[in-house]
This record gives C-alpha cells, sequence and structure tokens, in this order.
C-alpha cells in the first residue's frame, strides 16, 4: 500500500516535471543560446551548456538602430493603444455596467463577437482606411487600427468589475449630489482600478505579439516593431546567406523579458482576466 | 381615491423621464467606443464586403468597377487558394483536437493540490506571453536541419534516425512543425480556462462518488466530463477560431512557400503584396465565411446533443 502510495506521488511528480520542462524549454533554450560563442552554436553535436559564455550578441542587438528603433515603437504602440482603449472602455463599461437602457445588450452582443472577429477580415478596408487618412507607415496607424482587438476585451472585463459594484455604493453618491461624471471618476474608477491593471496588461501584451497589422501598415525599418524587426533580422545582419542565430536568439529574449516578466510577477491577475473574458463567454 | 391615481401616474412619468434621462446619459458615456468601433470595425467590415465585389487595386489609374460575384467565382477556381483553405482546415483540426487534449490533462494535473502549485502555473503562462513572431524563430533555431536541439538528440544521443531532418524544409514534416509550435503556445490557454472550469465543481460530488463505491473512471466521466462542458465549449470555439486565422506561425516559417500559405497568409500576400485590394478582400470575406461554418456546425452538434 504505501509502495503504490509512493510510486503515484512519483508518477505525479515526473509528469509536473516534465510539464514545466515541456512550457520553459524552447525559452531556456534561445536564453542558453544567446550566451553561446558562434562556435558553440555552430558545432556538433551541440553543447547544452555554454563553455564560454559570451555576451558578444547582446552587444550586437543593442547597438543595432533597426533593432532600438523597433523596441522604442513597440513601447509607444503598445502603451497608447493599452491607454486610449482603457480610457474608451471604462467609460463604455460605466454605461454597460451600471446602466439598464434599450439596446444594451444589443451593444453586449456586439462587443463579444467583436472579440472572437478575425482581424484579418477587415485588412483589405483598414488598409484603403489607412492610406486614405495618410497614416500609412506611420506609428498612429498601428495605434488606431489595434484598438479593433483591445477595445473589445477591455469593454467586456471591465463591465463585469463595475456590474459587481454594490448598488448602494451608487445611491449614496446620488444621495450626496453627485453627477454621472462624479460618481464615474471619484468612486467607480478607483474601484475598477484592478481590473484596469488585469486589462491594461493584456492589451500591452497583445499590442506588443502583434504581426500581421505592423507587417500590412508599416514599411521601413525605423517604424518597424518588434515583432517586424524580428523577422528582417536575418536579412539586414551579417551575411544574406547565413542566419545570425546567436543575434536572434538574443534579440528574441530581449524582446520577451519584460513580457515574461510581467505574465510572472502579475500571474494571478491575468489568470483571472483570461478566464474571466473566456469563462463568461 | 382619484388624486393617487394621478399622484401614481405622475410618479410613473416622473420615474419614465428619469428612466430616458438615464438611458440619455448611458448612451452619452458609450459614444466614444461606439464611434471607435464603427470607424475601425463595423465600417471596414461592410467595406471589405463591398471591395470584394469590384476590381479595387491599389495605386491604379483605373477607377474600381464594380464585378458582381466574378471575385468569388475565381476564388472556386484558385488552387492556391483551395489549397490554403485545406491546408488551414487541416490545422484547425489537428491543432485544436491536441490542445483540447492536452490542456484537459494539464488542467487534471494542476487541479490537485501540491507544494509549487503556483509556480507551474505561473510557467504556464511563459509559452503564452512570448510573441508568437518570436516563438516561431526560437522553434526554427530548435528545428534546424544542421545546429539545432531537435536533430541533435535524435541523430546524436538517442541515434534514432541517421539523417538529420530538415523540420521546416520537408514538406512531410512542415505542417507537423507549425502545429507544435501553435500547440505549445496556446495549450496553457486552454488548460487555464478548463482549470478554472474544473475549480467550479463542488469537491463534494466526488466525495460522494467515492462513497457510493465509484471508480475514479466513473468519476470522471459521470461528474467532471458533464459539468465541465461549458469551459470545454468555450475553449473549443475560442481555439477553433484562432486556428482558421493563423497567420504568424506561418508566415514566419514558410514566408511565401506555396505550399504552406493558409487562408489569413495568402489574404495578406494578395492584398499587401500585389495590392490586388477586390481579390484579397474576397478572400477575407471567405475566410469569415468558413468561421460562420464552423459556428453553425457546433451550434447544431451542440444543441442535438443538449436535447
Amino acid at each position: 500500500m504505501k509502495a503504490r502510495a509512493m510510486a503515484r506521488r512519483g508518477i505525479f511528480g515526473m509528469a509536473v516535471l516534465s510539464l514545466v520542462v515541456y512550457l520553459v524549454f524552447p525559452f531556456g533554450w534561445a536564453l542558453v543560446s544567446s550566451f553561446k560563442t558562434n562556435a558553440e552554436l555552430f558545432s556538433t553535436p551541440a553543447r547544452f551548456w555554454p563553455e564560454h559564455p559570451t555576451l558578444e550578441h547582446y552587444r550586437h542587438v543593442l547597438a543595432n538602430d533597426d533593432f532600438l528603433h523597433a523596441a522604442l515603437n513597440s513601447v509607444l504602440v503598445a502603451s497608447s493603444v493599452t491607454l486610449v482603449s482603457l480610457a474608451i472602455g471604462a467609460l463604455a463599461a460605466f454605461a454597460l455596467g451600471r446602466y439598464q437602457f434599450r439596446g444594451r445588450s444589443l451593444v453586449l452582443y456586439v462587443v463579444l463577437s467583436m472579440t472572437l472577429f478575425p482581424q484579418i477580415a477587415v485588412l483589405g478596408a483598414l488598409f484603403q482606411l489607412v492610406n486614405a487618412l495618410g497614416l500609412y507607415n506611420r506609428l498612429p496607424a498601428l495605434t488606431l487600427t489595434y484598438l479593433v482587438f483591445t477595445l473589445p476585451f477591455t469593454i467586456w472585463v471591465l463591465t463585469g468589475f463595475l456590474e459587481a459594484v454594490p448598488v448602494e455604493i451608487e445611491e449614496a453618491a446620488y444621495m450626496d449630489g453627485a453627477s454621472p461624471l462624479q460618481l464615474f471618476t471619484k468612486i467607480m474608477l478607483p474601484l475598477a482600478a484592478p481590473g484596469m491593471v488585469t486589462t491594461g496588461l493584456l492589451s500591452f501584451i497583445a499590442a506588443w505579439n502583434e504581426l500581421l497589422f505592423a507587417l500590412s501598415f508599416t514599411q521601413t525599418p525605423d517604424k518597424r516593431t518588434v515583432t517586424y524587426a524580428i523577422l528582417s533580422f536575418s536579412a539586414t545582419t551579417s551575411s544574406a546567406f547565413e542566419v545570425p542565430w546567436g543575434q536572434m536568439m538574443a534579440a528574441s529574449v530581449l524582446v520577451t523579458m519584460p513580457l515574461v516578466l510581467l505574465a510572472l510577477v502579475f500571474q494571478r491577475r491575468i489568470i483571472a482576466g483570461l478566464t474571466a473574458g473566456a469563462v463568461k463567454g | 381615491m382619484s388624486t393617487t391615481a394621478s399622484e401614481a401616474e405622475k410618479q410613473g412619468e416622473v420615474a419614465g423621464i428619469r428612466a430616458r434621462r438615464r438611458a440619455r446619459v448611458a448612451w452619452a458615456f458609450l459614444s466614444p467606443a461606439l464611434i471607435v468601433t464603427a470607424f475601425v470595425a463595423l465600417y471596414p467590415l461592410c467595406d471589405t464586403l463591398y471591395l470584394s465585389l469590384t476590381n479595387t487595386r491599389l495605386a491604379s489609374e483605373e477607377p474600381p468597377r464594380f464585378v458582381g460575384l466574378s471575385n468569388y467565382v475565381e476564388l472556386v477556381h484558385d488552387g492556391f487558394f483551395l489549397d490554403a483553405l485545406l491546408l488551414t482546415v487541416l490545422f484547425a483540426v489537428i491543432t485544436v483536437m491536441l490542445e483540447l487534449a492536452l490542456g484537459l490533462g494539464i488542467a487534471l494535473l494542476l487541479d490537485a493540490r501540491f507544494k509549487g502549485r503556483s509556480a507551474v502555473r505561473a510557467a504556464m503562462l511563459v509559452p503564452w506571453a512570448i510573441p508568437t513572431a518570436v516563438s516561431t524563430q526560437m522553434w526554427k533555431w530548435m528545428y534546424n536541419d544542421v545546429y539545432g536541439v531537435f536533430n541533435d538528440v535524435l541523430v546524436n544521443r538517442l541515434g534514432l534516425v541517421s539523417e538529420p531532418i530538415a523540420f521546416t524544409a520537408d514538406p512531410r514534416t512542415s505542417l507537423a512543425a507549425a502545429v507544435l509550435v501553435d500547440v505549445w503556445k496556446t495549450t496553457p490557454f486552454v488548460a487555464l480556462l478548463l482549470l478554472a472550469g474544473l475549480q467550479l465543481i463542488p469537491r463534494e460530488l466526488y466525495e460522494a462518488a467515492r462513497v457510493d463505491g465509484a471508480t475514479r473512471l466513473q468519476a470522471f466521466t459521470q461528474i467532471t466530463l458533464p459539468l465541465l462542458r461549458p469551459a470545454l465549449l468555450v475553449a473549443l470555439v475560442f481555439r477553433t477560431l484562432d486556428a482558421l486565422r493563423v497567420f504568424d506561425v506561418f508566415y514566419v516559417m514558410f514566408g511565401s512557400r506555396p505550399d504552406m500559405q493558409t487562408l489569413a497568409t495568402y489574404a495578406h500576400e494578395i492584398l499587401v503584396s500585389i495590392s490586388d485590394v477586390g481579390y484579397g478582400s474576397a478572400v477575407s470575406t471567405a475566410i469569415f465565411l468558413v468561421i460562420a461554418v464552423f459556428i453553425v456546425i457546433y451550434v447544431v452538434l451542440f444543441r442535438r446533443r443538449e436535447a
């Protein structure tokens, strides 16, 4: 009996361990590779651990203007789209979460169906819109179009948050003579702050990870985002024939690290937001 | 009597005015979101539909003409489009099945209480947080035919194969290579979703089942699966819709290789590289239709079973 229990625990432990290895290995391998010298990277059989760890690849990447531009562009685009969708989304969520009115369920329905919206379905028209507005190859084109996927999600999650606020709080505020706008800014916004952090993180990450629109609406190296820049790495650096894998992995680690750290620090919030967005649907 | 009646009427009127005023306030708060939504989603959606019925080309001298359904007639005879359609559907079916099965297994594993569970849950976010474009590059490095770690293990350490495999170049392994990246990236999301569903199931049910002498398998099929059904359906729908519009993995891994185009990469190619907005919009609309077909299939399938 005891042996069986131990065997069961052993199998369970193995399963958990292999799960963790499966989850982190690709990132771990990129991390290890980024510290290897070229000689170690391109040797067979492969070496699992760098014998002479080097920062050479990181030095190359950080001296690459295109890469630095891309990192800055991604920060600008992801934070601007997050701020805009939080501002607009919180206003909308206040209306949807605290007011009963005709058409409310229709609006909620549209918001929900938009969270499942395939970006590619509007690519043609957005391409024309971006050109017509003179935004082609400019960062505001991305801030504007990324709202397609950040805004519905933000509204959906924040509405859930604001719905949960007890009605007594609202009544007390009105008794004190607060206007709807004061109720929103002074009472609801602070109460929705945890939800804003969650949705803000999720929309920042979604914007940081986007590729299709970045590829379609920008062109020159100084306007690319990191996901776009990482593709052109092979073409612009070193020889055209050989992919600079060491630099590629160093760049990959650099653009991924902030997100992985954010995800780990805010894991509870992110998991709650991810599953709230879905379970309710 | 009459005074109270008119008072009630008055009160009703006041309530009506108040309700209308509240509705106006609500629409005012909603308006920025509605304007943005109309501008970047609803209008472009209708415009794409309209453009698909024209021969619009970017930077063309001729003004666009209305051409009816001729773009769609062309689609049906377009071998590249049909190949992309087949590949996309195949990819969606395989990845969604794998992700649900694997995700359910992981969720069951993490539903048990053990030391370090929150650390494992945190590790689940690593694949999810990495941009797909970047993780595809990481996998390409592992897939590398000469220096990749997979070939190193298969050829040098285990000796399972004699020649290194060019995973991403060989047509026989290309689809599997893309599937693995997608499964790695999105299974955590499925698992977290199902885990949230599992944690809603009252533990007493399992206790009662054990008292009644049910086996673990019975408890799983009689309690866990039926109660997890809503979460499973949400995961199924989310993952299917996502897989049908797959772009990043294929674009980064295969570029413009003709035999590895999905509907989304094909639409992008025609819209952006060739600037044929009319035909490209028809491809975009076709993706929408394919997704609609899947939704109808799911609705029919799961309604029936419920009845």
